[in-house]
This record gives structure tokens, sequence and C-alpha cells, in this order.
């Protein structure tokens, strides 16, 4: 982290729903600012409705904030710059009616890349996620796990140098998601992408992020930054590490005040603190 | 197993069949129906036998069935259109979608007098009623197929760069279709079935028309195998429409 360069700059980005003074309004977000460095893997963490998937979407241009913005390598964020930012979601977002590397391709098709050139990446990106023997099946036929493999595959085809993903495995069983955390360890090592990845799971966020950024109870605002020093690719070693240990506890008790928050704020009907 | 209670439906639906052919031979023996009403099997077989072999019947079939492709043709167009052009909005479809769908249960055959006097007793009020008729099923699942397409897949392919025409042509119209396809079936059939009522009630020529003055003439067996011949069309075009929706569907997915 000695030549720490800012890719994506976050400034006191706010996002509320409804008008001012309708008691309905929802503030998601707060005032949020956060850099990140080319080549991290920053986590979001936090808890429910703090806003850290409207932050994603924010950033990836998706959805314009309320106040503030977001600056990608110097220009400001307008709209999706599918030439910079890939997704991953956490709803299964693949096309029904096409085969995988079909699924594939059609991001390229979209932004103009050679039909020669299409196959091949596809094909590159499929192998990359271990899903080369299954090219020609469709979405249905494949199981969860594979599904957002594939997704993942989908997101770097397009070779982007920015991936943003939410909550990916959130869907998935928690021995699945054990094994495409490290798995996207080992991948995301290799490519040097830049990465924020929104989760629920402390273990997920401690096991593959440099950084991970702990969020309020809505409105979101940045609470802390927490640094893993390990190097990628991690491996399952460092799963059962007292380092991983100590540092998912740390997240616990930053979140844990916060989690009473937002269940208290369920409760109430009130506009609250 | 599967298999096994496949092929006794089969067997169930065949022994229906068996049993009204049946009741029908018996009921028209000697001394029971009179043969002006309900003419036996054998006749009303040879007659439709004779339609099928030779050319009498065209010139009423070619009639038929060109209004038939006509009011198919102008509704799926017309549907498909304005379903699009509804779709595109949220609140047009919050407006004419309960609206269209209260049209559609207005029974469209009431209008058939009016299409009379308008469009005189030729084809075009044959037209006129199939198109009516086909319309409401065609539009209705234009806009349900286009304006209900799952919000992840639209957001998925934003992400990706898509552009307005890139959006419709490889994430609305795949999404929509299978339901759109329906929607065709749909009006297909039964703008058959409203023509052929048109012309049982007032025409110059067609299926219908040939059915109602065989019957106004007492030729009852010959009467009955131009419905048998009816029949069977609505039965084929049933089965084709059918297959073409599968085949339609399976290689979308």
């Amino acid at each position: 982290m000695s030549r720490a360069e800012t890719v994506i700059r976050v400034e006191g980005v706010s996002q509320a729903f409804g008008a001012p003074g309708d008691p309905r309004r929802v503030v998601a977000l707060e005032s949020a600012s956060l850099d990140i460095t080319r080549g991290e893997l920053l986590c979001l963490i936090g808890p429910s409705g703090c806003g850290k998937s409207t932050l994603l979407n924010i950033i990836g241009g998706l959805a314009a904030p309320s106040t503030g913005t977001v600056t990608i390598d110097g220009q400001p964020v307008r709209g999706p710059s599918p030439q910079k930012v890939a997704f991953v979601f956490q709803e299964n977002t693949l096309f029904p009616w096409r085969t995988i590397i079909d699924n594939v391709k059609l991001g390229m098709a979209f932004q103009g890349v050679a039909k020669s050139e299409r196959d091949e990446r596809a094909f590159e990106s499929l192998k990359a996620v271990g899903l080369a023997d299954f090219t020609n099946h469709y979405p249905s036929q494949l199981s969860g796990g594979m599904k957002q493999r594939a997704q993942l595959a989908r997101a770097l085809g397009l070779q982007t140098e920015i991936l943003l993903m939410d909550e990916p495995f959130a869907a998935l069983d928690e021995q699945t998601r054990m094994v495409l955390g490290e798995d996207l360890s080992v991948l995301l090592a290799r490519t040097g992408k830049t990465i924020i990845f929104v989760t629920h799971s402390l273990v997920e966020a401690v096991f593959l992020a440099d950084r991970v950024a702990v969020l309020t109870a809505r409105p979101g605002k940045i609470k802390k930054i927490i640094h893993v020093e390990e190097g990628h690719p991690r491996k399952s070693s460092f799963m059962t590490s007292p380092k991983l240990t100590a540092l998912r506890n740390e997240l616990y008790a930053l979140l844990h005040d916060e989690i009473r928050k937002t269940m208290s704020q369920r409760g109430e009907t009130s506009e609250g603190a | 197993m599967k298999s096994g209670s496949r092929l006794a439906q089969r067997l169930i639906q065949l022994g229906v069949l068996l049993v009204i052919l049946g009741a029908w031979y018996w009921g028209t023996l000697p001394g029971r129906i009179n043969p002006l009403l309900l003419p036996p099997p054998a006749p009303v077989f040879r007659n439709f036998w004779v339609l099928l072999t030779t050319s009498s019947i065209w010139p009423d079939l070619f009639v038929t069935v060109r209004e038939w492709v006509t009011a198919f043709l102008i509704a799926a167009v017309s549907g498909c259109s304005l379903g699009y052009i509804i779709s595109r909005s949220g609140y047009a479809v919050k407006v004419f979608d309960p609206l269209l769908a209260g049209l559609y249960s207005i029974p469209a055959i009431l209008l058939f007098p009016l299409y009379l006097l308008f469009f005189g007793l030729g084809p075009g009020s044959k037209i006129a009623i199939g198109t009516t008729i086909a319309f409401f099923p065609i539009v209705l699942n234009t806009i349900a197929g286009l304006a209900y397409v799952d919000k992840a897949y639209i957001t998925a392919a934003k992400s990706m760069g898509a552009n307005n025409l890139q959006m419709f042509w490889s994430v609305m119209m795949p999404a929509a279709f299978p339901i759109v396809l329906t929607g065709l079936r749909l009006g297909c059939i039964i703008a058959f079935l409203a023509i052929l009522g048109g012309e049982t009630i007032s025409s110059l020529a067609g299926l219908g028309h040939r059915i109602v003055s065989l019957a106004e003439n007492m030729e009852s067996a010959q009467m009955f195998g131009n419905i048998l011949f009816a029949i069977a069309m609505a039965f084929i075009i049933n089965g084709v429409v059918s297959f073409v929706e599968a085949r339609g569907k399976r290689g979308m997915q």
C-alpha cells in the first residue's frame, strides 16, 4: 500500500427516498465518503437497510445520489460506465433464454466487441471460473453456485478494471460460499482488479478484503475501516487463523450496536434518533 | 409409470369419442331419430370424404381462410403495436391495462349486427368481427409480457451498457416472447371461431354460409359433413398453432 493510487472517490454521498418532510421519507445514506485504491478489495458491511447496495449502485452509475459525487479515475459518474465497471448481482440475472456462453457474450455484444473476440473472451472467463464444460447449458440447468460463477464469468469477460459485487453469495448455502470465496480470492489475486464487495457475512468480509468498511445503521455512514494485512490469494488456513478470528471479533463489536439500532428502528414507527 | 398414465389418458379420451360415435350410430338406427334432424354416421362420413377428395368446398374454404388470415394479421399487428406503445409507460399500463381487460369481457359478437351495417354481408364484416375478438388477447398479453419484465434483467443489461435498441431486442423481446406468443395463439384460434360464427349468422360465402344453406335445404347429411370438416379444421389449426407456440418457447427457453 506504499503507492496507493485512488481509483474511486466517494465524496459526501447521501441518498434519500421520498420528498423532505414526507413521514415515509427514508434516508438510506448520509454523507458517505470513501477512497478506493487501485487493485484493492474493499468489503462493505453493515446492518440490513444501511444503504450498502445503494452505495454500490451509486458507484456503478445505476442510481444517482441525492447529494455528493462519485468519481472514477477523476471522471464524475453520471450513468453506467460498462467499459470500466462490471457488476455481479445477488439474484440470478443470467438471461434464462440464452446459454451460459451466450449470456457471457451478450455484454460484449452491447459494447461492440468483435464477434471472434467475444467467443474467445467468453470461453476464457468461463474457464477461469471452472465452467468450461457448461458453456452450452442453460442457466436453469445449473446449481445456484454455478449460476453465480457464470455471473462472475460474465463480469470478468467484460475486462473492466473495477468489479462491483452485491452480496453475490448471499443466496447460497454456507459450504458453497466458502468454496466460492476461496476460488474468488485465487482468481482475483491473478486479475488485479479493483473490487467492492457488499456482504452480510463477517467471515466472508475478513477472508476476502484488504479493507472492510463498516457502515452504521440507517442513515448509513462509514463508521470505521478495518485493514486486513494478509497477502492474496488467501489460503484456506487463513480461514481458521487467530488473525481472522480477532478481526472478525473486532468487526462484530463494531456492528453489534448498529444491528441493535436497526432492530429498534424497525420496532418503532417514530423517526428515531 | 408416467408414460403408462399418459397412455391411460389417451385411451380414456379415445373411449369418450367412441362412446359418442356409438350413441350417434345407435340413436340413428331406423325408427329412432329422424334422419332429417340427425343423419346416421355413414352418409355423414361419406360426405366428409367427398369434401376432402373433391374441390367442391374450395371456393368457400378460400373465402373463410382469407377472412381469417386477414383478421388475424390485422389483430396481431395492431395488438402487438398498441401493446408495445402502452407498455412503454407505467402510467399508460395502469390506465389502459384494466380498461382493455374490461372491454375484453364484453361479448364482442354483439357488435356483429353493427358490423353488418358498416361493412355489408361480404367478407368485410367477418374480418371485422374476427379482428375485434382476436385483438384483445393479443394486446393484453403483449402488455403483460413487455411491462412486467423482471427488473433484475433490465438492471443487469443496463450495467453492461445496453442501449435502448439492444435492451429491446436482447432483453425485453425474449423475456416477453412466450407470453406474447400465448396471446397470438389465442387470437389465432378465436378469430377462426368468430368468423365461422359470423358466417353462420349472415354472409354471402364461406364455410359457415355453406353449413347454413345446407341446413335450410334440409341436406342434413351434407351439412353434418361440412360441420365435421369445420371441426377437423379447428382441430388442426389448434394443433399447428400450439406446436408453433411450444417450439417458439423451447427456442427461447
